[in-house]
Order: C-alpha cells, then sequence, then structure tokens
C-alpha cells in the first residue's frame, strides 16, 4: 500500500511535469534566459505548485503520523551555510548549461533518446562522487579527532 | 525585457503546477516524505532498512509518468540544445550541487518554500540566480 501511495504520486509528479511543459529543456532556459525573449511559465509552475504547499503543509505538521502510519519526515535542518549556498549555485549551473533538474530529466528517460539518459547518468555520478567525497571527509575528520594519522 | 507570448503557456504551467503540488502533498501525507527528487535518488545510494521501496516506487512512477501520459494524450514535442558533452558536465554539476545544497527545484524550490523555510528559500535564490548567469553567459557572452 505504501508502494502504491508513492507509485501514484511519482506518476502524478511527472504528469504535473509534463503537462506544465517543463520536460522540455527549451522552456526552462527559455525562463533562465532573462535578457533574451522571456517565457516566464516556469514562475507559474513553481507558483501553483507552492499554493498547494501552502495549505497542505500546516495540516500535515499537525498529524502526529502520516496516513498510513509511518512517522513524518519533515526537514528540522534551519542553518544556512556554505555547502547549502555553494551546493545550490552549482546545481544552478549545471541547470542553467543543460535546462534539466533531477525530476524532469527523470521524467525524460522514458521517452527514449540518448540525451537526457546520458543526463541522467552523469548526475547518478554526481551523486555517487558526492557519497564518495563525504566518507573521505567523515574519515579524515574521525582521524583528526582520535589523534591517528 | 521582452515576454516570449509565443511560448509563454500560463494556464498548462500553473494547472502542472497544481499537479506537481497535489503530488508533493499526497506522498507527505501518505507516506510523511518531502517530494524532493534530487533526496529521493540520494537515499538510494546510502540505503537504510525500510527506507528503500518508497524511494524506488516513487521514481518508478515519475520514470513511467510520459508512457501512462502519452496513452492518454500525445506527448508535447521538446527540444534538446545541449550537446552531449554539456550535458554530461551539467549532469555532474546537477548531481553534485543538489547533494551539497540538500535539495534541488522539488525540494528546495517547492516544498522548502510551502514550509516556509529560510534555508530553502536562500537555496532557491541561489540555484535560481546562477541559472540566470549561466543561461546569460551561455547565450548573450560566449555565442
Amino acid at each position: 500500500m505504501k508502494s502504491v501511495m508513492a507509485l501514484m504520486a511519482g506518476l502524478l509528479f511527472g504528469t504535473g511535469l509534463i503537462v506544465s511543459g517543463m520536460s522540455d529543456p527549451a522552456k526552462v532556459l527559455g525562463f533562465l534566459d532573462l535578457a533574451g525573449l522571456w517565457d516566464p511559465s516556469l514562475a507559474l509552475v513553481m507558483g501553483g505548485a507552492v499554493i498547494v504547499g501552502l495549505v497542505a503543509y500546516p495540516f500535515a505538521e499537525k498529524m502526529p503520523r502520516s496516513l498510513l502510519g509511518d512517522a513524518l519526515h519533515i526537514p528540522t535542518a534551519t542553518h544556512i551555510d556554505r555547502r547549502l549556498v555553494l551546493g545550490a549555485l552549482t546545481f544552478g549551473a549545471g541547470w542553467g548549461l543543460a535546462g534539466y533538474c533531477p525530476g524532469p530529466a527523470l521524467a525524460s528517460l522514458a521517452l527514449g533518446g540518448l540525451k537526457p539518459l546520458l543526463f541522467s547518468i552523469a548526475m547518478l555520478g554526481g551523486m555517487v562522487a558526492f557519497e564518495m567525497l563525504e566518507k573521505v571527509r567523515a574519515h579524515a575528520e574521525l582521524s583528526k579527532k582520535s589523534g591517528t594519522p | 525585457m521582452t515576454i516570449d507570448w509565443i511560448h509563454f503557456t500560463p494556464w498548462a504551467s500553473l494547472a502542472g503546477g497544481l499537479m506537481v503540488g497535489v503530488a508533493a502533498a499526497l506522498l507527505l501525507f501518505f507516506s510523511g516524505r518531502i517530494a524532493g527528487i534530487s533526496g529521493i535518488m540520494g537515499g538510494l545510494l546510502e540505503p537504510s532498512k525500510g527506507d528503500i521501496s518508497w524511494r524506488l516506487a516513487f521514481l518508478l512512477g515519475l520514470v513511467a509518468s510520459p508512457l501512462v501520459f502519452s496513452v492518454i494524450y500525445p506527448l508535447p514535442p521538446v527540444h534538446i540544445e545541449a550537446s552531449y558533452p554539456t550535458l554530461i558536465v551539467a549532469g555532474l554539476l546537477v548531481g553534485i550541487g543538489t547533494r551539497y545544497g540538500s535539495g534541488c527545484t522539488s525540494g528546495h524550490g517547492v516544498c522548502g518554500l510551502s514550509r516556509r523555510s529560510p534555508r530553502s528559500l536562500v537555496a532557491t535564490a541561489a540555484f535560481m540566480a546562477a541559472g540566470f548567469g549561466t543561461v546569460y553567459i551561455v547565450r548573450h557572452l560566449i555565442s
């Protein structure tokens, strides 16, 4: 049941991206190109989604558990640090280069074509690189604390 | 600034956005999870018990969405300007950046702003600014 609901949510999420036009990188780049002919569509996609969210979140925050009995995993981090900003800037640079962010890239995979596949594999590679760098960092900090080289 | 009235699709984009918002709300109410695509993907790389199936199911739905869509209605055409090498570089930057920044357009841009999180507002402003800047450099300075 839990997986069925998650599957339905994923389907609806992807369908929303297609309906909104965001599965087309040219449309995303049309939004990011402020100095050219500007297509404001993406702002309406985010606006529409956030309007629903603004109504939904206050209800969710009052729920003791999810409707299927799981704990609610709502982010608790509030600190604004260098990692957050540099990470977001890096993401934005990649987004501006290709016009793909993670959702639309995955929702384009099944269309066939090499380009979304290539982007998605590289994106996965970037995420794997992050996990490896984090392990190296955690290891370095651990040995610094314990004093072993 | 000149608005591209030919490509601007206010109603379809608003409707699609509402659907994305409802999808995120469904995942939150039923599974107790935030619909951040990069976070859902990233969680599979460092998996913990009982935390895998909902992620796979959500991503499967996302990947299958154009197939289901095409049964009901013809898929809109897509135009991918970026070359193969550019797509690889862009993918790597998006992969690393979204993990360091703890989110992407969905996690920070949609879910974070819905929670009125200042952290997500800063992240959204940063990736938007980088996106605007990158497109300006690529389209107006280099070419």
